[in-house]
């Protein structure tokens, strides 16, 4: 008998693609415990929300009030900026990408396997998420969507050693290759040559390539170079903006596809940030 | 009328193991965290032989690959092996001291990690360190403690 499911079973495994099914059959029924692991956490933040004096509650609505129009003032400048932009872009003849959609997922707190970074998200196929989206928070990206199920979705971080990401250098647009090294605040940043004008404290952004993340968004900033004249490429290390580790929010984001036709017009509408929740 | 209330304990321990095995470590303890399905799987295996099995180590295998997100089916078969290799010595492994039944756990968790990592070798992401192994030596340490928990519960709601 044990013959026959070991058997059977590595035929299923191997036909990784088929078990798709049973496997988001499978996370439904396991929601129940993950959330049983979620609560804890859950209730303390529950708690310490209801549980907070009026005064502490005025001090935070004042502090919102005063970012609400500091964001405010800033969105003004952006409007025109945008308007501005999309004119040049035209002018130049080349196409822009109009904004993305995207929604507000919340992350289970829990643990996956040791030696991977993925984590949980609450939001799945019901919802429309889809493999391949990129989930960010306000400071940066965090990672990607890799697979969905029903109520649920696994993300991976850009921290996991097997994912890698493509970026570019902010300040003159020198592309590379960030991978992740398991390590939670640690990017290795390869094939950089030992001359390049790279050095520390360099923005690195979403470069675009590859199709999967919005180009543009902050990553990581440079930490570490070391350069060995032995050695064909420097080796630099980058620590990720976004707070991979203790974000409870994040962002889900909809790519929009290519806007090679779009008129200049409704690129500038803020109507088309949509934003669920 | 009473196995069926002995079922749902057995049920509910391995719901905890579950909890356990997903609950939220910092960073350098993650690394130590015993195989608790493991463990309750061998416990079981020991203490109620017939009727806990390959079959459900198998299916116990199976929720640990999803809530772990690995390739599904590689702990269904790693815990199939274990419950059967469990069966197989259940005889000789209850009536050995506690340590020296820690030592088997230890060696049953081995095997089983051996063949995770022969599953994720071929399939591509086997571990780097050595750091892979630690949950065997925290699984044997935390053995006794659990035993003497699991055999507290067996015997204070009589399941047979």
């Amino acid at each position: 008998m044990l013959t026959l499911l070991s058997v059977a079973m590595m035929v299923l495994d191997h036909r990784e693609n088929h078990m798709d099914s049973i496997r988001s059959f499978l996370s439904v029924i396991v929601y129940p415990i993950q959330s049983l692991v979620n609560l804890p956490r859950e209730s303390g933040y529950w708690l310490s929300e209801n549980i907070t004096t009026r005064q502490a509650l005025q001090e935070e609505n004042t502090s919102l009030h005063a970012q609400g129009l500091l964001m405010k003032f800033r969105l003004q400048k952006l409007e025109t900026l945008k308007a501005e932009n999309s004119r040049l872009r035209q002018l130049l003849d080349s196409s822009s990408k109009v904004e993305e959609r995207v929604i507000i997922a919340e992350l289970l707190s829990v643990d996956m396997a040791p030696f991977s970074r993925r984590v949980i998200l609450n939001k799945g196929s019901l919802d429309g998420v889809y493999v391949g989206q990129a989930i960010l928070d306000a400071d940066g990206i965090l990672g990607q969507i890799v697979r969905v199920n029903p109520i649920t979705s696994t993300a991976m971080l850009i921290t996991d050693p097997s994912h890698a990401l493509p970026v570019a250098v902010n300040r003159n647009s020198l592309r590379a290759i960030a991978l992740g090294t398991a390590k939670s605040n640690r990017l290795k940043i390869s094939h950089i040559p030992n001359n390049a004008d790279i050095k520390v404290g360099d923005l690195l952004i979403t470069s675009g390539l590859g199709g999967r993340f919005p180009a543009g968004y902050p990553v990581a900033i440079i930490s570490e170079i070391k350069r060995n004249p032995d050695l064909p490429f420097a080796v630099i290390y980058a620590e990720p903006i976004g707070n991979l580790e203790s974000s409870r929010e994040v962002l889900i984001a909809w790519t929009a596809p290519e806007a090679n036709s779009t008129p200049v017009a409704l690129s500038s509408d803020p109507t088309t940030a949509e934003q669920d929740e | 009328m009473r196995t069926r209330q002995g079922g749902w304990i057995v049920f509910t321990t391995f719901i905890a193991a579950f909890v356990l095995t997903i609950v939220p470590m910092p960073d350098w303890i993650v690394l130590l965290r015993p195989e608790w399905a493991a463990l309750v799987l061998i416990y079981w295996c020991m203490a109620l032989p017939q009727r806990i099995g390959v079959g459900i180590g198998w299916i116990t295998g199976l929720f640990v690959d999803v809530l772990r997100d690995g390739l599904l089916g590689q702990h269904a078969l790693a815990f199939g092996f274990i419950a059967y290799v469990t069966l197989h010595l259940h005889r000789r492994v209850r009536v050995f001291p506690i340590w020296q039944q820690a030592a088997s756990v230890l060696i049953l968790i081995i095997l089983e990690q051996m063949l995770i990592l022969w599953v994720k070798g071929i399939s591509g992401q086997s571990p780097q360190s050595w750091t892979y192994w630690l949950p065997s030596a925290t699984s044997m340490l935390i053995w006794p403690p659990v035993f003497i928990l699991l055999r507290k519960i067996r015997r204070y709601y009589r399941i047979t």
